[in-house]
């Protein structure tokens, strides 16, 4: 279907963007690689009166690395945070995650400050940055605030964004050498949203599990960091046995909602299949033989 | 409002109302119909074209936001020349069927042969996956990529 009727202006500074959003208040909303926000006008979910594109607002881009946490410009695509070096280096999950978000021609407009702002519930990276521990630049005409990504999305397809507000860049804890992560997921057909996924970061301690995050996609009303499961690794010697406690406190962390895809034991079950693929690739025989 | 950009290698400038998709401004504004309009939502890959040398999805950009952008359809592609070889594998291998979807696969198999030179099978399928064919069953499609990235070697 074709969009309906709005307006376009084009933001060359925040200040420009703060500006147009401050004027125009409800009615207008943020275009940045519009993957989503085109589809839901097509839809007519939703009807703007205005699109303020902030694609051209420099102080959105770029990725870099500031003291302990890797700085990513809300402004990057999904395909430049796949080939990206320092991303590969410092948040390999943000990087392994990337092919699993739609398709090339997508990933090629798409952007991580979209993706998180829409805070779809089976989306990949929302679950991915609670899983890295991340923060979220969030600007407005009064300056900068920093919330924590756990704290960011705050229901279905709600997030902490306050009116006036953007994502400016999200910021990423650096892994260390004792770092893992992985994020799996099963989908119909590729590219599709997930009908389950999980995001996976823990580190290895000689072998002893600490500061294992579990983040469930597709399976909620947002990203769901299983904190019993997480509690059932935590300090554990990672293998079978400890992955079977994690996978058995999953029955108390989840609630899944029904939906398309079918009811909720089935998106508990695919949960379960999934900690085991994920933690799997932890086990020291599976990192001897990688 | 007035927006400016390459297409095809030539300069247009044109005025569009803000809801004006790149596809229906390239279809009905300058007259290239080889790119197709699907489902317009940004499911079926019908519309595939390059920006600025990446592909895209032209239903899901504005034509508005693409002041100074470059933009190649199917036919700047078929002009220079670039597929000639995929074409001629698409026509030997029997990979278009009712045609609705060939553009938007052969941009999007082009997008193959210049970034993943060694992609497999399934890596071909992968990053076909978001291009639908109704009539084909794929098949052939894949044959006539891996044809074609096998005869560049």
């Amino acid at each position: 279907m074709k969009w309906p009727e709005f307006s376009y202006a084009r933001a060359a500074t925040l200040e420009e963007a703060f500006g147009l959003l401050a004027q125009h208040g409800e009615g207008a909303r943020l275009l940045a690689g519009g993957q989503t926000l085109l589809a839901t006008l097509a839809f007519r979910l939703s009807e703007p009166r205005l699109l303020i594109d902030i694609t051209r607002i420099a102080a959105l881009r770029g990725i870099a690395l500031q003291g302990g946490s890797l700085r990513i410009g809300a402004l990057t695509r999904h395909a430049e945070l796949g080939r990206n070096r320092l991303v590969a280096q410092h948040a390999p999950l943000l990087a392994e995650a990337v092919p699993l978000i739609a398709h090339p021609a997508i990933r090629n407009r798409g952007t991580i400050g979209g993706s998180l702002a829409y805070a779809d519930p089976a989306a990949e990276l929302p679950a991915c940055i609670v899983a890295l521990e991340a923060s979220l630049v969030l600007a407005s005409a009064a300056g900068e605030r920093r919330v924590a990504a756990r704290d960011f999305f705050t229901g279905l397809f709600e997030t902490a964004l306050r009116p006036g507000e953007l994502i400016a860049a999200v910021e990423v804890p650096v892994a260390t050498s004792a770092a893992r992560s992985a994020i799996v997921e099963v989908a119909r057909r590729s590219g599709d949203y997930a009908m389950a996924g999980l995001a996976a970061a823990l580190r290895l301690e000689g072998g002893r599990v600490a500061a294992p995050r579990l983040v469930y996609f597709g399976v909620g009303s947002g990203p769901v960091l299983a904190a019993r499961a997480c509690a059932a690794l935590d300090g554990r010697v990672l293998d079978d046995a400890a992955i079977a406690a994690a996978q058995a406190a999953l029955a108390e962390d989840l609630d899944p909602p029904s939906d398309l895809h079918g009811p909720p034991e089935m998106k508990r079950h695919l949960a379960r299949v999934l900690t085991r693929r994920a933690l799997s690739g932890f086990l020291p025989a599976a990192e001897a033989a990688a | 409002m007035k927006v400016s950009m390459t297409v095809n290698g030539e300069r247009v400038a044109r005025d569009v109302e803000p809801r004006r998709h790149l596809i229906d401004f390239l279809r009905l504004d300058l007259g290239l119909s080889g790119s197709h309009a699907g489902c317009e939502h940004g499911v079926c890959g019908a519309c595939t074209v390059r920006v600025d040398g990446e592909i895209v999805r032209g239903c899901l950009v504005l034509a508005a936001s693409l002041d100074g952008a470059e933009v190649t359809t199917i036919e700047g592609l078929t002009d220079s020349g670039e597929v000639a070889d995929l074409q001629a594998a698409f026509v030997a291998r029997n990979a278009a069927q009712c045609g609705y979807c060939t553009p938007g696969m052969v941009m999007t198999a082009a997008d193959i042969l210049q970034h993943h030179k060694q992609a497999t099978r399934a890596e071909i399928r992968e990053h076909l996956s978001g291009n639908y064919c109704r009539c084909t069953g794929y098949q052939a499609i894949v044959d006539a990529v891996a044809d074609t990235l096998e005869a560049r070697r």
